[in-house]
């Protein structure tokens, strides 16, 4: 029986095995270079069109997936020694971070200039990809459309006490608020924060768990991006009863919020990052985004899904990505308001 | 024949321990160094950190969460002894019909990812969950309470920790010695009296380790209380990260962390001193109690335990798997992710493992301050959310040994840093029911100090290993931050797709990654058990 404790290091040498072959499989480079990027947007989004670019290129593509505030602080901790070349992040605020610690590259105009000014950063240190946008999911059993006020100051009404769901910690809300700093004026926004707080909203995770909660019928109204509740209809049916009201009022509630790529100043590939930008604001890709992913292409003339309205016809707010910055001031408002802790 | 000599030694008297393992010493200094490294980290971005930062953590609210996350961790920490304790005994010392499977069930709860069993326990349980639903039909049901906040943490967290609890308490009543209960039973104390005055007090050390770790499990989870919306103190280190990428800031909170946590192991360290040390291993299998007419009982809290903790989990990926395929939906492939998972936490269990022996040998067989403070030290990667130890090793891989940075060895440190002090609790436990004595006998025959190991130490302490073997595998399955951080480009694990998945709102994709983690460590568990217990049931023959 002595021999018998050595049986536990059988499954690790076999484990050690398993972790070298499958190394040595992903450390051939081909002719056409490499491509190493971090990526904040999940695999879920946005594998399928790297393969797509790997396959067209013959670049061989790495990627790093994970959330884009931990990348972001990653590469602040790599610095010049980051082995990445692309950092493509889900919202302007860890591009902005990056950004400003001078880790990033100027883009070229002409990949600037494919989209609209409002979305690419102001210095040309990086540009939008896709975007979504601010919408209120509503419970299709509870509510039709013309319940729902024209514009998000119409839910501090005290008629929706208890049935509002919200998520503070939630980047895109907090970009919501800047906006709403920018459009509305300091005044308003804090008018708007308290009366909300006032009808006692549900604080939840963030969007999945919102439009989860909608469909279930435990709130009636969330604020969401607009995305999130395409999956579950696919995943669940279109009987899953929670919908989509697009306020499109050109004010702050109708934000338009865009995920973006930037090129690390320290990547050896700047060739291959190059092309990798162009290719996700060519057609081909821009198409995926709308078809498969539910998001705004950010670049004219693609096929949108049914229902959704081509971005240059949306009533959206006008604002530049440059002006959504000061999260800082939009912090300490949350936390002086008490919505933040 | 050293064998029959161990058999005859095994009632033989405890003396001091003798002067030798001082070579043990640089392997541990070693290992300390390396948990030092979170700790610099944490200052030298703590020291930028600004005015407004001081002001937020002097604030009243700041204070107030500091005490909801100390009450969260000493809730959980007493369930988790209340659950675990009674569990380990049913399976070790009585004859509860199907303990042996409940043995492999019942630690697994702690592979499921903290923010996944959160998810999957609000699906259910939600006002309008699942459970509304299937009782809406039956009774009309239109809401159920409330299950976010404390309560709903609470839960959640006693069910994904209380295995730590479970396998610590395991290990030892499997080994501990039948002889002195009986005695106790033969000068008239009632079971309830004996397990209270002998049971227990031999299973000390182990309870206040692993509820140590439960502990701070708790202090330093971030996924369970953001999906059940309990604000704790990690939940603002992540905040901080997660909106403004402050870095200093999240770091001068992230050593507040490290000070609560040098709190819970002074009071650890009280508790254990306290405790008596009872050097005996048993020298025939234990007797197993029959438990009659309780036999239902302790059916029912097997049954209810892994009710909540395995199987509805287990049920609504299943549910989520099978609606998303019927509405035409695809599974990711699984093998790389699968492969990917088991080599890196199996790795992480062997390198763990064998990292922990000298901190813990020096910590039992020597006892000094140094030794003690070297076992403390090692608390440190384990005192702070998986973050910041990623981020530290992010910040010194790619600055000071970029040759290493990112690859499968970096992930396997970053791996020992988290783990270690889970490793180290069931291993110093088993450890102390060694007789030094044994030891001793075996290099006065001549044997050098390693043979002494492997064929005395070794082979008594094994269930002890298995527990620390399986926690530091389980564990680390579901590891995320430094998993996404510091793994080698393009490495997924189980836990990456799961998380992938789930924060994107797609549900099947997330569920059947969930359920191989499942079943891949139900497999590992039952090889684990199987090999450890039987280990354990040789040495007695």
């Amino acid at each position: 029986m002595n021999k018998n404790r050595y049986f536990l290091f059988v499954p690790l040498m076999v484990a050690l095995l398993a972790g070298c072959a499958s190394f040595t499989a992903s450390s051939q480079a081909e002719d056409a270079g490499r491509l190493v990027i971090y990526s904040g947007r999940s695999e879920s989004l946005v594998a399928p069109v790297i393969e797509q670019f790997s396959q067209a290129s013959g670049v061989k593509v790495d990627v790093r997936y994970g959330n884009t505030a931990e990348l972001a602080a990653t590469l602040l901790e790599e610095g010049k020694n980051s082995p990445a070349d692309i950092f493509y992040a889900q919202d302007p605020g860890g591009l902005g971070a990056v950004a400003m610690a001078g880790l990033l590259a100027e883009l070229p105009e002409e990949l600037l200039n494919k989209v609209d000014n409002r979305f690419r950063s102001e210095d040309g240190l990086w540009v939008g990809i896709s975007g979504r946008v601010r919408v209120v999911v509503y419970n299709t059993q509870r509510l039709q459309p013309q319940d729902l006020p024209p514009d998000l100051f119409g839910f501090t009404d005290p008629r929706w006490k208890g049935k509002i769901g919200w998520a503070p910690t939630n980047a895109s809300f907090q970009a919501m608020v800047t906006a709403m700093r920018q459009m509305w004026g300091e005044e308003k926004t804090r008018a708007w924060l308290t009366g909300i707080l006032a009808n006692q909203p549900v604080v939840y995770d963030g969007n999945t768990a919102i439009v989860a909660a909608v469909g279930s019928g435990e709130i009636e109204v969330g604020f969401v991006n607009h995305y999130y509740l395409y999956r579950f209809l696919k995943e669940q049916g279109e009987s899953f009863p929670a919908r989509n009201h697009f306020l499109n009022n050109g004010g702050p509630d109708s934000l338009v919020l865009v995920s973006g790529i930037g090129r690390l100043a320290s990547g050896k590939n700047e060739e291959n990052a190059l092309k990798f930008i162009n290719f996700l604001l060519s057609p081909v890709a821009q198409q995926y985004f709308a078809g498969q992913t539910f998001e705004y292409p950010l670049v004219a003339g693609v096929q949108m899904q049914a229902g959704l309205t081509p971005l240059e016809n949306m009533n959206a707010a006008n604002i530049t990505v440059d002006q959504l910055a000061d999260l800082e001031g939009t912090l300490t408002l949350l936390r002086d308001t008490g919505v933040l802790p | 024949m050293l064998r029959d000599w161990v058999n005859t030694m095994r009632f033989g008297t405890i003396s001091s321990p003798p002067a030798r393992g001082a070579w043990l010493y640089l392997p541990a200094a070693l290992v300390a160094l390396a948990m030092t490294l979170p700790l610099i980290y944490l200052i030298v971005r703590a020291s930028t950190a600004g005015i407004s930062a001081w002001n937020w953590l002097l604030r009243i609210q700041t204070i107030q969460i500091i005490g909801q996350s100390i009450g969260l961790a000493l809730a959980v920490m007493l369930a988790a002894l209340l659950l675990g304790i009674p569990l380990a005994w049913l399976v070790t010392r009585s004859d509860l019909v199907g303990r042996k499977i409940w043995s492999v069930l019942l630690p697994l709860p702690l592979v499921i990812p903290s923010y996944v069993a959160a998810y999957l326990f609000v699906s259910f349980f939600a006002p309008r969950g699942l459970l509304q639903q299937m009782l809406e039909g039956w009774l009309g049901i239109e809401r159920l309470p409330s299950v976010y906040g404390f309560w709903g943490a609470w839960l959640v967290l006693t069910l994904m920790t209380y295995p730590y609890v479970f396998m610590a308490a395991r290990a030892v009543l499997s080994r501990s010695d039948r002889s002195l209960e009986e005695a106790a039973r033969s000068l008239g104390y009632s079971p309830l009296e004996t397990f209270w005055k002998v049971t227990l007090p031999q299973l000390r050390p182990a309870l206040a380790a692993s509820s140590l770790l439960v502990g701070l499990y708790v202090l330093r989870d971030f996924g369970a209380v953001s999906i059940l919306r309990f604000s704790t103190f990690t939940r603002a280190i992540y905040l901080q990260y997660q909106s403004s990428i402050d870095r200093s800031t999240a770091a001068l909170l992230a050593l507040v962390l490290i000070l609560i946590t040098i709190g819970f192991l002074i009071a650890e360290q009280r508790f254990r001193r306290s405790a008596a040390e009872y050097p005996h291993t048993a020298a025939r299998p234990p007797e197993l109690t029959r438990l009659g007419r309780w036999q239902v009982l302790g059916l029912a809290l097997v049954g209810i335990t892994l009710l909540l903790g395995l199987f509805f989990p287990a049920g609504v990926l299943f549910y989520w798997l099978v609606r998303g395929l019927a509405a035409g939906g695809q599974v990711n492939h699984w093998l790389r992710p699968f492969w990917g998972s088991v080599s890196a936490a199996g790795l992480a269990a062997g390198a763990t493992v064998l990292l922990t022996f000298p901190v813990s040998i020096l910590s039992v067989r020597r006892k000094s301050i140094f030794s003690q403070v070297l076992e403390k030290w090692s608390y440190i990667g384990y005192a702070v959310p998986g973050i910041v130890v990623a981020l530290a090793l992010v910040f010194f891989g790619a600055n000071f040994v970029p040759g290493l940075y990112q690859t499968l060895f970096m992930l396997l440190f970053a791996y020992v840093i988290l783990f270690l002090p889970q490793a180290m609790g069931s291993i110093q436990a088993s450890l102390r029911m060694v007789q030094p004595s044994l030891e001793e006998a075996a290099a006065s025959l001549g044997e050098n100090p390693l043979r002494v190991f492997q064929r005395i130490t070794l082979p008594l302490i094994m269930p002890g290993v298995g527990a620390a073997a399986a926690l530091v595998f389980l564990t680390a399955m579901k590891e995320l931050p430094a998993t996404l951080l510091l793994a080698p480009i393009g490495f997924s694990t189980l836990a990456t797709q799961i998380w992938g998945a789930v924060s994107e709102a797609y549900f099947a994709r997330a569920a059947a990654p969930a359920l191989i983690l499942i079943l891949t460590s139900s497999i590992s568990m039952y090889l684990i058990n199987l090999h450890s217990m039987n280990e354990g049931s040789s040495q007695r023959q």
